[in-house]
């Protein structure tokens, strides 16, 4: 760890990042942003920008469901019911049996009152609402460990799967047809989903999570003609929002979270000038 | 059959024996039998609803299906693993999305993913399959740009990687003209006798039906005619479905 910071001493602006959680902060944003753009992409292509909203907000079913259980670790709480949730919608979304819209609508609004209810039970709901705007400033080492670790299986993970999840993306039957098992793949990019957003909720925050899934991978799209382009131009917003947003945030004395957000917003209006522009 | 074909396809005959479709309490195909034979072009016609395209799906295994659909080698032996392609009608993408068409074959082709870059190998077989199919120099466009003949050659040059026994195309109803269409076929003619396969085609032009076609079904909801082009085209069956003279007066459009 001090062989980092002792790098990051040399190439960071000195005075932002001479505190330690400052450091910490900019090593979450480094590994965080591109995992969940790279998600996002496909996200944005399997048009489930509202899925993974509603995914969102069931952190907080989990984390009060944990609390009725007595789990004393939030995060597996929320993994947990954040999993189980996510393969629920996705398989009455593959039902057919109702519009996607509106089974996730259902989903979403159920598990935001749900974990209300648990958790603002004798009016302590002011203890989490950290979760709500995230506070990436509160980032320690062993959370930078898990996160890596988080990366690296969804990494592997999202190679695996990567081509059969964009045929499915591009036609279920055709991909059928090619002996692709497009219920097995798409469940596993929902579960992938719900685990980055999950080990993500608490430094970004309910609110502001989605935004950071879809808006670089929607700005991205508007810049590329090919996958390939659509990851690097993602990736690369996704990056930019993220540092630019964590430093703007210090020396304007702003929310974090909120301050990587709105640069993402400004790189996506900048995405659909561009884009007029071209045509 | 050419012996240096054999290794290809083993596939003789498709028996489809009385398979019906029920959903939902409704019937939609009933008792369907037909034969469809190795190197010939068979075409499914009909009107709109009358089951083509549900058809297509219980052969895929797409849709659960009661009777018996056999597929037996040359030796009269039954083979127990089809190889389908399959052109679909149309696809339910998104035209926007960032998806070029050597992206999209190469996610078919290969396991390494897209977005990590093609290798050299990756391509050489893209360009020889779009060159296969009289599509060459498409690698580069987005998928959702293509025109509908366009499009339709990409899926066929999908459909054809690894070499199917049967192939099944569902013919788009709109987004091709006729030119488009007879050049789409001369490309299929070419194939039918250069691979070794079956072909099953549902068409909704008679005039072309009738020029290309080896074999002919005329479908509503079970089997009303089938044989030759010039056999169900005179059938009493023809002219209920399509009106007497439908044929020509489709030919004047």
């Amino acid at each position: 760890m001090e062989a980092i910071y002792a790098l990051m001493d040399s190439v960071l602006p000195p005075e932002a990042y001479q505190f330690t959680f400052m450091k910490n902060a900019f090593l979450a944003i480094l590994l965080l942003t591109p995992l969940l753009g790279l998600l996002g992409t496909m996200a944005v292509n399997h048009q489930m920008a509202f899925f993974s909203d509603a995914l969102g907000h069931s952190a907080l079913t989990g984390i009060g469901l944990g609390i009725i259980l007595g789990l004393r670790n939030d995060l597996a709480a929320m993994l947990v019911f954040g999993i189980i949730w996510a393969v629920l919608i996705c398989l009455i979304r593959q039902s057919g049996s109702a519009s996607a819209d509106t089974v996730i609508s259902v989903f979403s609004s159920t598990s935001i009152a749900a974990g209300l209810l648990i958790l603002a039970r004798g009016g302590k709901f002011a203890r989490y609402s950290s979760l709500l705007i995230g506070d990436v400033l509160a980032v320690t080492p062993s959370d930078l460990l898990y996160l890596l670790i988080a990366l690296i299986i969804t990494v592997l993970l999202w190679i695996w799967i990567y081509n059969a999840l964009l045929l499915t993306s591009v036609d279920m039957s055709l991909a059928r047809s090619r002996g692709i098992r497009t219920r097995l793949v798409e469940t596993a990019f929902v579960v992938m989903v719900a685990v980055a957003v999950m080990l993500s909720i608490r430094w970004v925050g309910v609110m502001l999570i989605n935004a950071l899934l879809i808006l670089p991978a929607a700005a991205g799209r508007n810049l590329a003609r090919s996958t390939r382009q659509h990851a690097c131009w993602t990736v690369g917003i996704a990056l930019f929002s993220g540092i630019a947003g964590l430093t703007l945030a210090y020396y304007l004395d702003t929310s974090a979270g909120a301050s990587i957000v709105l640069v993402a917003a400004l790189c996506y209006a900048l995405s659909l000038a561009a884009r007029r522009f071209r045509k | 059959m050419a012996g240096h074909l054999r290794h290809s396809c083993d596939l003789c005959h498709i028996d489809v024996e009385q398979v019906s479709v029920r959903r939902g309490g409704q019937t939609l195909l009933q008792d369907v039998s037909m034969h469809i034979h190795c190197s010939q072009l068979t075409v499914l016609i009909g009107q709109n609803g009358a089951g083509k395209t549900t058809l297509i799906r219980a052969l895929l295994g797409e849709i659960p299906s009661s009777g018996v659909i056999r597929h037996k080698d040359t030796g009269g032996r039954n083979i127990p693993h089809l190889r389908t392609g399959y052109v679909p009608q149309h696809l339910s993408f998104d035209p926007e999305m960032p998806l070029t068409v050597e992206d999209f074959l190469a996610a078919a082709f290969s396991r390494r993913p897209v977005w990590t870059g093609t290798s050299p190998k990756i391509k050489r077989k893209i360009r020889e399959a779009l060159t296969a199919v009289d599509a060459a120099g498409l690698e580069k466009t987005p998928l959702g740009r293509c025109s509908g003949g366009e499009l339709q050659r990409v899926l066929l040059a999908l459909a054809l990687n690894p070499a199917p026994d049967l192939l099944v195309l569902d013919e788009p109803v709109s987004g091709i003209d006729r030119n488009g269409l007879r050049m789409f076929l001369d490309t299929l003619v070419r194939l039918k006798s250069s691979y070794h396969m079956a072909i099953l085609l549902v068409s909704h032009d008679l005039r072309l039906v009738r020029e290309y076609a080896d074999h002919v079904v005329l479908l509503d909801k079970s089997v009303l005619a089938q044989g030759t082009p010039d056999e169900v085209f005179a059938s009493p069956e023809f002219d209920t479905v399509f009106g007497s003279g439908a044929e020509k007066k489709e030919a004047e459009e």
